[in-house]
């Protein structure tokens, strides 16, 4: 026998296959702004510059739909919040997607010459948060407040590696006045990636509300 | 203060209304009793089975039995489908216009003419006009009409007392409006219907001036076929108490006795169909 | 904005007279196909009578005069050669209190085939169990088919009357506030069961709940004092109606 909620079960299903959705199109931003940096690829540059419009469109729809569920089903308690978690973690993909197209900009400018150093820690920050995007997305569709905290506390290692990077390039900086445009561009770089993996750890905090009910601070 | 007043009142009202039930009460028990010890000796098989003898002083009252039976038989025949049908026709079919409104007057008017004129009436159509003579037919027919009122509003209570809903989903599902009458609101209202004529034919079985002016003769003949004459227990008992000299009392209170017994009996039906009604209602939740 | 869907019924402007009053004005108004339409407005806007223009009801109610033109297809119904009894077959109705005839659960939902000829004992039982399922019945009342109908439940009787209704097979289904009577669970129940349905038939339902409205119809039609305010997809009219009337009712800042 069907639930008598069938209709509601279905919309909050299919809000989170596109949530799903929006977080893959998300992390192939990550890693083609990634890629673009280490080929130095302006190509690929403006393509994910254009991607984003895509993101945003899909981001827009998951809202209006969302918006939608809300004002015919009339959805309460944890419904209720499922459907408010995911119009909060797809504001924060749309950031993070954001931050990828500033990536993308900071290679446009800087691609015409060669790389300052080989890119170790940098491509370690974008495979870290891409990691934790996973998870988070993972927790969500399994309810896991757990592996969402968990994954929450790797934040402290992309902060670091971020650390890493500034003092690095300010000693290029300091020694060579030529490097700062190029160094700038890797320091601005390293500071989108940081935020980003911030916006991933409040997917971790909505994991967290939409099943407690309760606001944890995860991004300590 | 003003408690102790009230309770006393209250115990002062019911005491009075208690009263009011008994003496309706009481009479009737009397009556009943009363006629069961005179008559109560008289009854016996003989009685009933057998014809009456020396001018009706010896032996039994079987002709008027019979005859007063095959009245009640022809009273149903004739008085149920006119009624039913009329009262149909009144409540599912007729929109409120002058005509109705002529008929439902006229109605209320029959249920209040004396019993004596139906007895001419019935004297004058049936009898002369119709050449049916002094009949079981005009006596049967001329009772129909006396009684009709009684089925017609009884039907129409009855017919009244279904749901308009179930009319409504019925013609919702495609039915034509007779054949949501005859499926679904007939069966329904029966009990109310068949009540009704239980009560007609109690009355017209205790009828006495219409049988009269048509002509029942007090002949021990049974009647074997309805243009044949007939005698009744009413008209018997009109004969037996005032025309017939030297009437040996017991005889008398004995047709008393039977036809006292016919209206109870009837009246003791007519209430278990409505007990049956009331118990069908909380089972089928009517 | 234009609704682009097939019509199954249609008014053109439609106008109903009880004697001198007049409780519709001027309605036309576009059901579409396998879809549920809602009708919502306050009580006494007419949304009862607008319904059972669709059916024909309001023939029975004498002194009720109706101008203008309702289509089932593109078949217009208020016409002196229209069979109201085939209409009524083919535009099905459910009412507000659930109405079971006073019958057993079999003979109520196979009163309607009977009545149009059909005493084949095995197809009634095929009917019967046919549609028994379709109103998410069987499993409740297979064992007791014989039993009176008001042994069931108010949500029970309810789906009763919907399964007695597909019996005559019909292509529309009307329901007059089918759920007032009911308690919530029975309501979602038979919010449901109309989703289940509406791939096989066209439901209009009226309904004085706008919650249900939001939740069960893939249309809605707002009406007002006998005029039609606003008719668009209820996810439009939900969160960004237009007309001004429509979005006070629909919060609740009505009255």
């Amino acid at each position: 026998m069907s639930s008598i909620r069938a209709t509601l079960d279905k919309s909050i299903k299919e809000l989170e296959q596109d949530v799903i959705e929006l977080g893959s199109m998300v992390r192939q931003a990550l890693f083609e702004a990634l890629r673009a940096l280490k080929e130095r690829n302006s190509v690929l540059a403006e393509q994910i510059v254009k991607n984003d419009d895509q993101l945003d469109d899909l981001s827009r729809r998951i809202d209006q739909k969302a918006v939608e569920t809300i004002a015919t089903q009339q959805p309460t308690a944890r419904d209720l919040r499922v459907i408010i978690a995911i119009i909060r973690i797809v504001t924060d993909l749309e950031r993070i997607g954001d931050l990828c197209n500033n990536v993308a900009k900071q290679v446009l400018r800087i691609a015409d010459r060669p790389l300052l150093k080989p890119l170790i820690d940098i491509p370690r920050m974008v495979e870290i948060t891409a990691a934790m995007l996973e998870d988070g997305l993972q927790a969500f569709l399994a309810r896991d407040p757990v592996r969402a905290e968990k994954m929450c506390l790797r934040d402290d290692e992309v902060d670091g590696l971020r650390h890493q990077v500034q003092r690095e390039l300010l000693t290029y900086m300091m020694e060579d006045p030529r490097t700062i445009e190029r160094a700038t561009a890797l320091l601005m770089i390293s500071l989108y990636l940081e935020r980003a993996a911030d916006h991933v750890t409040n997917i971790g905090e909505q994991v967290v509300y939409l099943v407690t009910g309760q606001w944890k601070d995860l991004n300590l | 203060m003003k408690r102790r007043t009230r309770n006393a009142t209250q115990s002062l009202a019911f005491f009075l209304l208690t009263i009011c039930c008994l003496l309706i009460v009481v009479p009737v028990i009397a009556i009943i009793v009363y006629v069961a010890t005179q008559g109560g000796g008289t009854i016996s098989w003989q009685f009933l089975s057998e014809f009456p003898k020396n001018q009706a002083r010896e032996g039994g009252i079987f002709p008027a039995l019979l005859g007063s039976f095959y009245l009640m038989i022809g009273v149903v025949l004739f008085a149920l489908p006119v009624g039913l049908l009329a009262a149909i026709y009144l409540h599912e079919y007729a929109k409120q216009n002058p005509f109705t409104r002529l008929i439902n007057l006229s109605i209320i008017n029959l249920a209040g003419v004396p019993s004596i004129v139906f007895g001419l009436f019935g004297l004058s159509f049936f009898v002369l006009l119709l050449k049916m003579g002094s009949s079981l037919l005009a006596a049967s027919l001329t009772l129909s009409c006396l009684v009709l009122p009684v089925v017609v509003t009884a039907s129409r209570e009855a017919l009244a007392a279904v749901p308009n809903s179930y009319r409504e989903g019925s013609l919702a599902l495609g039915a034509t409006k007779w054949q949501t009458i005859r499926k679904v609101v007939l069966p329904q209202a029966w009990p109310g219907i068949l009540t009704g004529l239980v009560l007609a034919v109690s009355r017209a079985a205790g009828e006495t001036a219409p049988i009269l002016v048509i002509g029942a003769a007090f002949s021990p003949i049974l009647p074997n076929s309805p243009l044949s004459q007939f005698n009744a227990i009413p008209y018997h008992l009109y004969v037996v108490a005032t025309q017939i000299p030297k009437m040996p009392k017991q005889i008398q209170w004995g047709i008393i006795l039977v036809l006292l017994a016919m209206v109870v009996l009837f009246n003791l039906t007519a209430i278990i169909l409505r007990i049956q009604l009331r118990a069908r209602k909380r089972r089928w939740g009517l | 904005m234009m609704l682009d869907f097939s019509v199954k019924m249609k008014t053109e402007s439609v106008s109903l007279f009880y004697d001198k009053t007049e409780a519709l004005k001027k309605i036309s108004l576009a059901i579409p196909a396998h879809q549920i339409t809602a009708i919502i407005g306050p009580s006494g806007c007419g949304k009862s009578s607008f319904l059972r223009l669709f059916n024909r009801m309001n023939d029975l109610i004498w002194k009720a005069r109706v101008t203008g033109q309702v289509y089932l297809d593109t078949v217009p119904l208020y016409n002196p050669k229209i069979d109201v009894v085939e209409l009524r077959k083919r535009v099905g109705m459910v009412f507000q209190k659930p109405n079971p005839f006073p019958m057993s659960i079999f003979e109520n939902i196979a009163f309607g085939p009977r009545v149009h000829g059909l005493h084949d004992r095995a197809k009634l039982d095929e009917i019967v169990e046919r549609c028994c399922l379709q109103a998410a019945l069987w499993d409740e009342v297979k064992d007791k088919l014989r039993d009176s109908a008001f042994a069931l439940s108010g949500g029970q009787q309810q789906r009763l009357c919907i399964a007695r209704v597909l019996a005559v097979d019909p292509e529309v289904i009307l329901l007059d506030e089918p759920c007032s009577a009911l308690d919530p669970a029975s309501t979602m129940r038979i919010e449901e069961l109309m989703q289940q349905l509406k791939s096989q038939y066209t439901i209009i339902i009226v309904t004085h709940n706008m919650q249900q409205a939001g939740r069960a119809s893939d249309y809605t039609a707002f009406m007002l004092m006998g005029d039609l305010i606003e008719f668009s997809s209820t996810k439009e009219l939900f969160t960004s109606p237009q007309d001004k009337r429509t979005e006070d009712y629909i919060t609740g800042r009505w009255g």
